[in-house]
Order: structure tokens, then C-alpha cells, then sequence
């Protein structure tokens, strides 16, 4: 059973994974703007759902869903009064601004929490299990957690396929002027988008913050292994990420098992090698 | 008689490059303007001012009683001003379908064009409504643009080189649309590089030559010399 052991292990860590990157591969797809903050923005969130369930003793679900609601604020107003100044045809100025908007986060936090670790309480949830073959159990958090990957990523295809905003998004991905032209207002679609990539990486914040320590520094590493599930995955496709995701997972993991010092090393080797084989990803979006 | 749409001396730049001069254009209720002129006299600028693409002052153009010089593109397709653009533009990541849908998605003018009327008038695009725009052809692109731009159910339909790049009998089919555009009242302009399919088939022109009117009037008024010299500036 060891080695079935291993790559549901690995599976569930991807959909950690996937939810990292989900907001990350959002917002690529509809603006092509790259956020070297997005780690330190799930970081934020994390603090943001600590506060309110230790200082307000707030239970961690109605936190959550709170601190959904403030970070898709936050996304909103980052985009309309940051982002939207520095977004253009030069790819420069928003990645100078999203990374200094990481160094400002992360000495915000140490500032306002200081350097000790942390980790969000969900009480016996956290070591439950299910057992689905006798000898074979699976923690309920981590299920939980690729669960609620699976859901976001359902969820978000809908949100583009199926309504009108979808549209909107996807249409101006394809070209802003001519988006325009349709009655679509750039500047709001945009800050929706980023909106939703903040509020995204807030559900990204609680799994993690639920399964691992974490720290104001740790923001940069998260945003590495959510480049890696995006570019795996293939730019543009959300399916795509929540592949990458699983895919980088399985590869620490199993790399793990071969020797625990080689987890970090065989996702990154992994992903150098899917970039190789297929350098536009696993599943390219069909744009062309 | 006040005009659905008044240009009165528009200027139109580019940065420092301008490109029209002083620029007059009138358009009743239902009318079918043309406007015609060589590679580079402004014909589309003048279009993309009217759509809000290009930005000029507030009070060189008024429709429906509102300046609307510097609006903003996305609030001058709800007024009831919508540009079929240059080369079709469709968006290649939605379908047939949602090309269309995105038409409306302004959403405050409703009637009489909505999906199943488009459908009536290009049957086509029924069958292919799931289908990328991508794998259609130039005619069936060039039907999905017009009906993107008839869903937001305009009074102005700008249509701009609707034959480029087309076959003469698809051009044809898509000419026939037009009496029925206007039929429900929607005023057209169109801009095109084929002269006489143009006079053909509108009430008046404009010719422009480097970015100044040079001859407007009834084509059956006009001769043919006067337009060919107020087309090549000869």
C-alpha cells in the first residue's frame, strides 16, 4: 500500500497547490498580469482569518467567509488604484509594483504579527480521517482541501462559460478596444477579476494555513509553487492549473518517499522537464 | 429638422498626427450614408470618433441630443451608436453564439434585435452557433460582426469595409441585409473603398481626401466626374 499511499498524498497536496495558483492563473489569463504579491496576498488573508477567529472568536467559517468578502474588496481597490495606473503595453511597471507590493505585505505582517509561526485552529477537523479501504485513511483536511480546489476551479469555469460576465472577461482578454466597444467597461471587469483572484487566494490561505505552519516570510515560496502549477497546467486554462497542481504535488511527494530531502528539488525538477517536453504547459488554452 | 447625429468641425488626432480637419457630417433617423474616400482620408478615423475610439471634444459631436465627443466607447454603444470595426474583430476565445451575446452586453436597449432575429436574418449562424469563429468563413465572420453589432440594438450601425476581403457574391448577400437593418429604423453608415456598391446602396455620401470633406451630396445628384475628382483630388 506504500506506494498508493504516496500518490494520494501527493494528489491531495496538489489540490493545495491548485488553490495557490488558481488566483494567479485568473488573472494572467484576463489581464496577462503576472502578481509577484499573489503569495504574500494569501499570506495576508491567512493573518486577516487568524485575527478574526483569535481576537473575535469568531468561528474559522464565518471568518472565512468575512475575510472573503474584505480581500475581494481589497483585490478591487488594489486594481483601481495601483495596478490599473502601471498596466499597459510594457510588462515592466506591474511587475516593479506587485513586487514591491510584496516587500510592503510581508514587513506589514512582521510588523503587525511579528516573526513567530502560526497556524489556523479548525479544532478536531484537523486530524480526523476518513477510512476508505481498511489500513488506508485519509485526513479530512487535506480531502477537504482538494475538494474545495475541484469546486473553485468548477465554480470559476461557470463564472467564465456560462454568464455574462465570462464573456465580458474572456472578451477583453481577446482585446480591450474592441471589448470596449461592446459596452464592456475595461476598468471594472479588471478590478472584478482581481477581485476575484484575491478572494480565491483567500480559500487558498485557510487550507494551508489549516495543514502547515506559517510566517510572514513564507509568501515568496507560495507564489513559486503557484507559478510552477500554472505553467505545468498551461497558461489560460484553470482545468489546466488544477492539473499542475496535482502534478507538483505527486512529484514532491514521490520524490519525498525517494528521499526526504529531495521533496523541493523534484517539483522544480519537474516542472524544468514538463517545460522541455511541452513548453506551453499540459493544457495549453485553445486561444490561439 | 435637428440630426439623430451632428459632427461639427472635427478635428481628430492621433498624438501629434492629425487626422481629420474640420469635419461636417450630418445623419437623420433611418438614413444610409455613405462615406467614401482613398486609403488613408480618414474614413475609419472618422468612424472610430463617432464609436468613442478616438477621443475628440465633447461638442464636435452630438447624438440624440447629448455631446458625446469624449465619451468613453463603452457608454456611447449604450446611447445607441454601435461600430461594426474594420476587419470584423470577432473575439476568437467565444463562439459564434457568445460573439453575438456579448453584443448586448450593455443590456438597456432591447428591442427588436436579439438572437433569434439575427438567427432570421443569417440562418447560418444558427447552425454554427456553437461553433469558433475561427473555423467560419470571411462571410460568416463578417455576418457574426454585423449581428454583434445590431444586438445592442443601436439607432446608428457603423460599418466599417463590411466587403474587405470578401467575395463579390457574399458581399452581395450581405448588402441585401441592409434595407432590413433599416427597416427597423436603425440609421447606417457605411464606409467602404468599392464606390459604386456604396452609392448603390445609401441615400447620400461624403467623400473624404486627406482628412477634409471634399464633395457630400445625393448620389443620384452627383456626377461621376465630380466624385472621381473629389476622390483622387485631381
Amino acid at each position: 500500500m506504500n506506494g498508493f499511499d504516496t500518490i494520494i498524498e501527493g494528489v491531495l497536496l496538489g489540490g493545495v497547490y491548485a488553490l495557490f495558483a488558481l488566483g494567479l492563473s485568473l488573472i494572467f489569463g484576463i489581464m496577462r498580469l503576472v502578481n509577484l504579491a499573489h503569495g504574500d496576498l494569501i499570506l495576508l488573508a491567512a493573518y486577516l482569518v487568524l485575527s478574526v477567529t483569535t481576537a473575535l472568536g469568531v468561528p474559522l467559517v464565518a471568518a472565512s467567509l468575512l475575510v472573503v468578502v474584505v480581500m475581494f474588496a481589497a483585490g478591487f481597490a488594489l486594481q483601481r488604484l495601483v495596478l490599473e495606473r502601471v498596466l499597459g503595453d510594457d510588462i515592466l511597471p506591474p511587475l516593479l509594483v506587485t513586487f514591491g507590493l510584496s516587500i510592503v505585505i510581508q514587513n506589514g505582517l512582521l510588523l503587525g504579527y511579528g516573526a513567530d509561526s502560526r497556524r489556523l485552529q479548525a479544532g478536531a477537523f484537523e486530524s480526523s480521517s476518513v477510512t476508505l479501504v481498511p489500513g488506508l485513511s485519509i485526513g479530512l483536511a487535506p480531502l477537504a482541501a482538494l475538494l474545495t480546489a475541484v469546486a473553485a476551479v468548477a465554480l470559476l469555469q461557470l463564472i467564465f462559460y456560462r454568464t455574462s460576465l465570462g464573456r465580458a472577461f474572456r472578451a477583453t482578454a481577446d482585446s480591450p478596444p474592441i471589448a470596449q466597444l461592446m459596452g464592456i467597461n475595461e476598468r471594472s471587469v479588471y478590478a472584478i477579476a482581481v477581485g476575484l483572484s484575491v478572494a480565491v487566494s483567500v480559500i487558498a490561505a485557510i487550507t494551508f494555513g489549516i495543514r502547515a505552519n506559517f510566517d510572514p516570510s513564507i509568501g515568496p515560496a507560495r507564489l513559486l509553487y503557484a507559478f510552477e502549477a500554472v505553467i505545468i497546467g498551461g497558461l489560460g486554462s484553470l482545468w489546466g492549473t488544477l492539473a499542475g497542481g496535482i502534478v507538483l504535488g505527486l512529484a514532491q511527494t514521490i520524490g519525498a518517499r525517494i528521499n526526504p530531502e529531495w521533496q523541493i528539488l523534484a517539483g522544480h525538477l519537474t516542472f524544468l522537464a514538463v517545460l522541455m517536453v511541452r513548453p506551453r504547459g499540459l493544457f495549453p488554452s485553445r486561444r490561439p | 429638422m435637428t440630426s439623430l447625429l451632428s459632427v461639427s468641425a472635427l478635428d481628430a488626432f492621433y498624438g501629434d498626427f492629425q487626422a481629420l480637419f474640420g469635419i461636417d457630417f450630418e445623419l437623420q433617423q433611418g438614413e444610409a450614408v455613405a462615406v467614401i474616400g482613398a486609403n488613408g482620408a480618414g474614413k475609419s478615423t472618422l468612424l472610430k470618433s463617432l464609436a468613442g475610439l478616438v477621443r475628440n471634444r465633447p461638442d464636435a459631436i452630438r447624438f440624440a441630443g447629448r455631446d458625446i465627443g469624449d465619451s468613453p466607447a463603452a457608454n456611447i454603444v449604450r446611447f445607441g451608436l454601435a461600430l461594426v470595426p474594420e476587419g470584423r474583430q470577432l473575439f476568437l476565445s467565444l463562439t459564434v453564439e457568445e460573439n453575438l451575446l456579448i453584443g448586448a452586453y450593455g443590456g438597456e436597449r432591447t428591442s427588436p434585435w436579439d438572437l433569434q432575429a439575427v438567427y432570421r436574418m443569417f440562418p447560418v449562424l444558427q447552425e454554427r452557433r456553437r461553433s469558433a469563429v475561427t473555423v467560419l468563413s470571411g462571410g460568416q465572420q463578417q455576418m457574426v460582426a454585423i449581428g454583434r453589432g445590431l444586438m445592442s440594438n443601436p439607432s446608428v450601425l457603423l460599418c466599417d469595409e463590411i466587403s474587405l476581403g470578401l467575395a463579390p457574391i457574399v458581399v452581395e448577400d450581405i448588402y441585401r441585409m441592409l434595407p432590413r437593418i433599416r427597416g427597423n429604423g436603425t440609421a447606417i453608415v457605411v464606409v467602404e473603398q468599392d464606390i459604386a456598391r456604396a452609392l448603390r446602396s445609401t441615400d447620400r455620401f461624403y467623400c473624404l481626401q486627406e482628412g477634409r470633406v471634399t464633395l457630400a451630396g445625393r448620389p443620384a445628384d452627383t456626377d461621376q466626374d465630380a466624385i472621381r475628382a473629389a476622390y483622387f483630388g485631381t
